[in-house]
């Protein structure tokens, strides 16, 4: 039987912040990765060619399908046998931005049918060419209303992160093992860690409640 | 490969869906109590309810496993390995299905709940016999996601050293070296085990569609892409998966 030390809390927070700061770094990279990729995914479902939209699908469906652990095992121990010598970090990162922009995709897709089918028939009428039809006026619209979605799947892949101690990143979690390994008491560092995404993630999630209501009418 | 390692890869798919059948039943459990906790007249008990479905979302499922298996041993609870992981996967996906069954609730037409009051239906009653038939239907495509959600989840637990899928994997690994083929093999295990969830849980929607007197979707074929995708694509703010 322990007890809570405020202490120990004291001692083992700045390495625990050493971490949030490698967590959040792989948010943001793995975010980046994902809106861009499932932009990629999203508009290549839309390609009126079946030998494009059949393989993309089946691809995001097989990764939106499957454990993300899994998948970053996959990467980690996989692509260096194909020549391919990440950091874990930078391994962690395709991962997570691979599994979210399976979802992104649907998020990009539900934004661009909620665009009026009158904007696609002014841009007929006006003649413009495919390229500027999508760049200035269909993406503008859909993307202004993915914003609060995105913004979830955000965090999301934050409270995914941990995953990546998995793959040795120097993630929140693993400082928290590591800790726990060398002093064998895993309460404090594991509840401060589990107290941090909280306190994160909520307000952060009322900040996108309040820009939905502002982006999305 | 191997006849051994499949027999290691069977063995890991059965203690998978041991897992996700366990944590799946604590979390509707979850689900349905803190969703229709929600609800209720009494502030105190929506204000518990709201503050429990913010903190088991708020955090990470992985990290709540490691907090049930490393920390809570030390408060005098030791819990064998599949037992942290279906708590951990069970509370935490509960907290999401919460808030889909307090949608469906509040998703039924209004007037069902006035002409239970108007039958002087206790709370209860009204819950049982006029809410709760109406909004199960409406539940069931976003329940296909979350149990998706929760079969990938269950992949967690290997690292608690459950012998679950992702577990073997890694001892397969570990003795033949052939990481690619391993590491694909179970990716498709895992897939075929999804597929036949939704499946599954397809046949579950049409019934009680049935059951309510409503038409079901149309169906597309064993193969269609499921019309409980089109649940993914834009959550309800809340900073969740679906």
């Amino acid at each position: 039987m322990n007890t809570w030390s405020w202490g120990y809390v004291g001692d083992i927070l700045p390495d625990l912040l050493k971490g949030l700061g490698v967590t959040v770094e792989a948010t943001v990279l793995g975010s980046l990765v994902s809106f861009a990729l499932g932009l990629v995914w999203a508009l290549a479902l839309r390609s009126p060619s079946r030998w494009v939209t059949w393989p993309v699908g089946a691809v995001v469906e097989f990764v939106r399908n499957t454990p993300l652990l899994v998948q970053l095992f996959f990467l980690f121990f996989v692509l260096p046998s194909w020549g391919l010598t990440f950091s874990p970090l930078v391994t962690g990162v395709i991962g997570l931005g691979l599994h979210y922009s399976t979802y992104t995709a649907e998020v990009y897709r539900a934004g661009i049918d909620g665009v009026p089918a009158g904007q696609w028939e002014a841009a007929v009428a006006l003649n413009l060419p495919r390229r500027r039809t999508w760049t200035a006026v269909i993406l503008p619209q859909a993307l202004r209303r993915v914003v609060p979605a995105l913004g979830n799947y955000v965090i999301a892949m934050f409270k995914d992160t941990p995953m990546l101690a998995a793959i040795t990143v120097g993630d929140m979690l693993f400082q928290a093992n590591t800790i726990g390994a060398t002093t064998f008491d895993y309460m404090e560092p594991i509840t401060v860690v589990g107290a941090l995404f909280i306190v994160i993630s909520y307000p952060t999630s009322l900040l996108l409640r309040a820009l939905e209501r502002r982006l999305v009418r | 490969m191997t006849g051994a390692l499949w027999e290691l890869f069977f063995k890991g798919v059965w203690i998978t869906v041991q897992l996700m059948v366990y944590s799946a039943a604590l979390a509707a459990a979850v689900a349905f109590g803190v969703g229709m906790a929600r609800t209720s007249r009494l502030r105190v008990v929506r204000f518990l309810s709201g503050a429990y479905v913010e903190i088991f979302r708020g955090t990470s499922a992985l990290v709540l496993m490691f907090w049930l298996f490393f920390a809570l041993p030390l408060l005098g609870w030791q819990l064998a390995g599949l037992w942290a992981g279906t708590l951990a996967l069970g509370l935490s996906y509960g907290a999401y299905g919460s808030e889909v069954v307090r949608g469906a609730l509040a998703a039924v037409a209004p007037a069902q709940r006035e002409a239970a009051v108007a039958l002087s239906f206790t709370p209860w009653q009204r819950m049982r016999k006029v809410l709760l038939p109406q909004a199960f239907p409406e539940m069931m495509p976003p329940f296909t996601n979350l149990l998706v959600e929760l079969l990938k989840g269950t992949a967690l637990a290997s690292l608690l050293s459950i012998g679950e899928l992702t577990f073997e994997a890694k001892l397969a690994r570990l003795s033949t070296g052939e990481s690619a083929q391993v590491y694909g093999i179970i990716l498709v295990l895992y897939f075929v085990i999804a597929f036949v969830v939704t499946r599954i849980m397809r046949l579950v929607e049409r019934r009680a569609k049935a059951s309510v007197g409503k038409a079901p979707e149309p169906s597309g074929g064993l193969f269609s892409r499921t019309p409980a995708a089109a649940g993914t694509a834009a959550p309800a703010a809340g900073g969740g998966k679906p």
